[in-house]
């Protein structure tokens, strides 16, 4: 367990030093009105969307599951809230939106569920169909205008402080609840028999279906709060770019983070490790100056490179050349 | 059926072994043109080895493979073939969603233009077809023929090329009886062609009524070579099994034997599964062990699907205490007390990624949902008591099943139905593949479980293991349930049963 987070922690610690090499400041911490700053603090809020959008992806993927519409999902919990609140400053229509939302986001959840269980139609094609459609559906909520908001309730989710950025509370505190709920309880232990061996599982009178059936609600309802978290970050819904490609950061701190897409065995320490690669990687790019043409180049190199290193084939093929070369 | 002409197949002395098995030992084999020749054996014999080292699939470690006459050394399946080696195995290995021309002359298309010419290769498609008298439409979709078409599709395609061996593995396990008669026809017609055809199936009753000649294995070596017409049913069995006919009749029946008339515990009235079962009745009554005898192939193993619910049931009704018991799956099973351990350990029992703490008490935890776990206190000494009473090694509870011996996963398996006090306990090969020592472990369980009234369904290859441990003997055939025999009947019996041989006379108690 340990062994298979090493790499990760590694690639963490050699990507926050190169940002303290490149701006020494960027440890530094400082409080203003009671709020905590400084570029560690600017990581985790810039990460706590990807992070919770991971978590939901983390149950899916140890079920040998995919859920490619997240992005998706988002962003019409973004346009439904932002419809919903219109010009209103109320408290309460900020709190009857977002639970609006949510339960919309549970009903999404319910229809990925019931193609991957109910109809046995592959998770990566089953979820496809909301990933396309979902955007259009937050089109059609937004009729294809950015919706901009001005209620200091909603603000609070995205851009709010208590000491920490309020979405980073959120996500640390459903990372915290996962955890508990699936390592105290047996859930933890039936998501991975389920994934390790559906037949057997079945077979030991495991619900599989129902246990499917909850990963794909509980993604989409974090994929939920990760929305509300991007539009309210800006107070603002855009169907077209809330939440777009963020499925594939997701997946890609799952990956990260050692939880093998083949289902079974999961790590949500990994999925934190992960997702905190991304955003720093992310953060990187800014602070040491990359060019905007070589962004995604620069990226793809560094996820190659940790792919390559967890991959125990490329380890023992280079381990294989240092030999050669003493 | 005179040996005047030389074999066209001839393999002299195979020995091929993996890791920790040796497959096939000094095997020789002939195969004859215009012959159909049946390759006999059970599970592990050497069937499908000895099968992949003529079609270049393996390659022997000894011995010596000879195509008319002439040494060859396949090193892969395509050259065995451009050889005049064809093969079709039980599974249709054919492109679904195309063409039935396309399939039957994919990677050898005519060609004209450097594009494919359709209209030929239908024509020739056609042709072959019209050779094994199956007529169909060329241009129609594979998948909209019934998979016994495919079959004969498959076959097709095998002697579409200059075809001298056809090998057909299992051809017929998804065949019903009419579709096997079709098949039977094709086969006689490239038989007086002149092809040599090597044949693999596990119903006797098709055996005899195609082969002309038969070849034997055992534990990866050759037991003889024999015609058909000279071979008796039961003496077929008793080479396959690997007992004289004496001596399984000197096999002493040591356990003390009793019969059981506590009340009926489950009971299955005219239950049945198309292609899988026939309809059966069946009685288990609490604290018997009840024994299920027959070939690979007889529904064994779909018969103890059904009571579990692993598939369900299209006939027949199933009664748990008196009580009709709709079985929609495994929980409905579970949930009344019945308990099954699948032959299949690796893909159906456990769950490899696991620790043995976890899978012991996998079927336990499901039925209690996963919100109520099973506290740490209650699987520690759980998992202590079960390591300790079926000697489970490593003893460790946090070890990963996939890293146990064979043995010791079976042990893991059985463990976790104990955990759940099963009422019935649907045992499939239990000792299949496990050391000796396990063997006699399990097998004593059985005995004492049964003494403390649990009532068990014990299946296995090994006639002599069900002979020995159960308390009544039913004896299944080509997917039908023919017989009961009480306890302390002699394998001899079974083997006349299992053979489709008038019983001497009726069996008493």
């Amino acid at each position: 367990m340990k062994n298979r987070l090493l790499w990760p922690i590694l690639a963490l610690i050699a990507l926050l030093l190169l940002n303290l090499v490149v701006t020494p400041s960027f440890f530094a911490l400082r409080i203003q009105d009671g709020h905590l700053y400084g570029g560690l603090v600017d990581v985790l809020k810039n990460g706590a969307p990807t992070l919770l959008i991971a978590i939901g992806m983390t149950l899916v993927i140890a079920t040998r599951g995919i859920d490619l519409s997240v992005g998706a999902v988002a962003a019409i919990a973004a346009a439904v809230t932002c419809v919903h609140i219109g010009t209103s400053p109320d408290v309460g229509t900020a709190l009857a939106g977002m639970a609006i939302a949510l339960v919309l986001c549970a009903v999404l959840g319910l229809w990925n569920g019931f193609l991957v269980a109910g109809l046995g139609i592959q998770p990566i094609i089953a979820t496809l169909v909301l990933m396309t459609a979902g955007r259009g559906i937050a089109m059609l909520v937004t009729e294809g205008q950015i919706i901009t908001v001005n209620n200091d309730a909603y603000r609070q989710v995205g851009a709010g402080f208590v000491v920490l950025p309020v979405s980073i509370l959120i996500s640390l505190a459903v990372l915290g609840l996962v955890a508990l709920t699936t390592r105290k309880t047996a859930l933890g232990m039936l998501i991975e028999a389920v994934g390790v061996n559906p037949e057997a599982s079945r077979l030991a009178g495991v619900r599989s279906r129902t246990i499917i059936w909850t990963v794909y609600v509980f993604a989409a309802v974090c994929a939920g709060i990760a929305g509300l978290m991007i539009s309210s970050n800006v107070s603002a819904a855009d169907a077209n770019s809330n939440g777009l490609w963020i499925e594939m950061d997701a997946i890609l701190a799952v990956v990260i983070g050692g939880t093998s897409l083949a289902g079974g065995r999961y790590s949500l320490t990994g999925t934190l490790l992960g997702s905190l690669i991304i955003q720093t990687l992310t953060t990187t790019v800014y602070t040491i100056g990359v060019a905007a043409e070589v962004t995604l180049v620069f990226k793809a190199v560094v996820v190659i490179t940790v792919c390559l290193i967890q991959s125990p084939k490329a380890r023992a093929a280079l381990s294989f050349r240092k030999v050669a070369v003493s | 059926m005179t040996e005047s002409p030389p074999p066209v197949v001839e393999m002299r002395g195979i020995s091929l072994a993996f890791p920790g098995v040796k497959a096939l030992q000094d095997v020789d084999f002939r195969l004859f043109p215009g012959e159909v020749h049946a390759l006999m054996g059970e599970n592990g014999a050497g069937k499908s080895t000895l099968i992949k080292t003529l079609t270049g699939v393996h390659t022997p470690d000894s011995g010596s493979v000879l195509l008319a006459g002439e040494s060859v050394a396949f090193s892969s399946p395509g050259q065995a073939q451009q050889a005049g080696i064809s093969t079709v195995y039980q599974e249709v290995n054919l492109c679904a969603n195309l063409t039935v021309a396309e399939n039957i002359l994919l990677g050898r298309e005519p060609r004209k233009f450097g594009g494919i010419d359709f209209p030929a290769m239908r024509k020739r498609a056609a042709e072959v077809l019209a050779r094994i008298g199956v007529h169909i439409d060329p241009a129609s979709v594979l998948e909209t023929h019934p998979i016994a078409v495919q079959q004969l599709v498959a076959i097709a395609r095998a002697i579409a090329v200059d075809c001298r061996v056809l090998v057909l593995d299992e051809p017929t396990s998804s065949l019903d009886a009419g579709e096997v008669a079709e098949l039977f026809r094709i086969m006689r017609v490239l038989r007086d062609e002149g092809v040599a055809i090597l044949f693999v199936s596990h119903f006797l009753d098709q055996i005899y009524e195609i082969s002309d000649r038969m070849t034997v294995l055992r534990n990866g070596t050759l037991v003889g070579e024999h015609l058909t017409s000279e071979l008796e049913r039961r003496e077929l069995i008793s080479k396959m099994i690997g007992r004289e006919l004496g001596t399984l009749e000197a096999i002493e029946d040591a356990s003390e034997r009793h019969s059981v008339s506590g009340p009926v515990l489950v009971r299955a009235e005219g239950l049945g599964r198309r292609g899988a079962i026939a309809p059966f009745d069946l009685d288990i009554r609490a604290g018997e062990v009840v024994g299920l005898a027959g070939l690979l192939g007889s529904g064994r193993t779909e018969l103890a699907r059904l009571l579990f619910g692993a598939d369900r049931a299209d006939s027949g009704k199933l009664i748990v205490d008196g009580t009709p018991l709709h079985l929609r799956g495994p929980r409905s099973a579970i949930a009344a007390g019945i308990a099954f351990c699948s032959e299949d350990r690796k893909g159906e029992g456990l769950v490899a990624d696991l620790s043995i703490r976890d899978n012991l008490v996998l079927a336990m935890q499901a039925a209690r949902g996963w919100s109520r776990p099973v506290s740490r206190k209650v699987k520690d000494s759980l998992v202590e008591k079960y390591l300790a009473a079926l000697d489970i090694r490593p003893a460790n509870p946090d070890a990963l099943v996939r890293t146990l011996s064979g043995g010791n996963q079976q042990k893991v398996l059985l463990a976790r139905w104990l955990v759940t006090e099963p009422r019935l306990l649907i045992l499939d090969e239990p000792t299949r593949g496990i050391d000796i020592g396990a063997k006699a472990q399990i097998q004593q369980l059985v005995t004492t479980l049964a003494a403390e009234g649990t009532a068990v369904l014990f299946i296995s290859a090994e006639l002599e293991e069900v002979v020995r441990i159960a308390d009544r003997i039913v004896v299944l055939r080509d997917r039908h349930k023919i017989a009961e025999l009480d306890g302390g009947s002699t394998i001899d019996q079974v083997v006349e049963l299992i053979a489709g041989e008038p019983v001497p006379e009726e069996v008493a108690s």
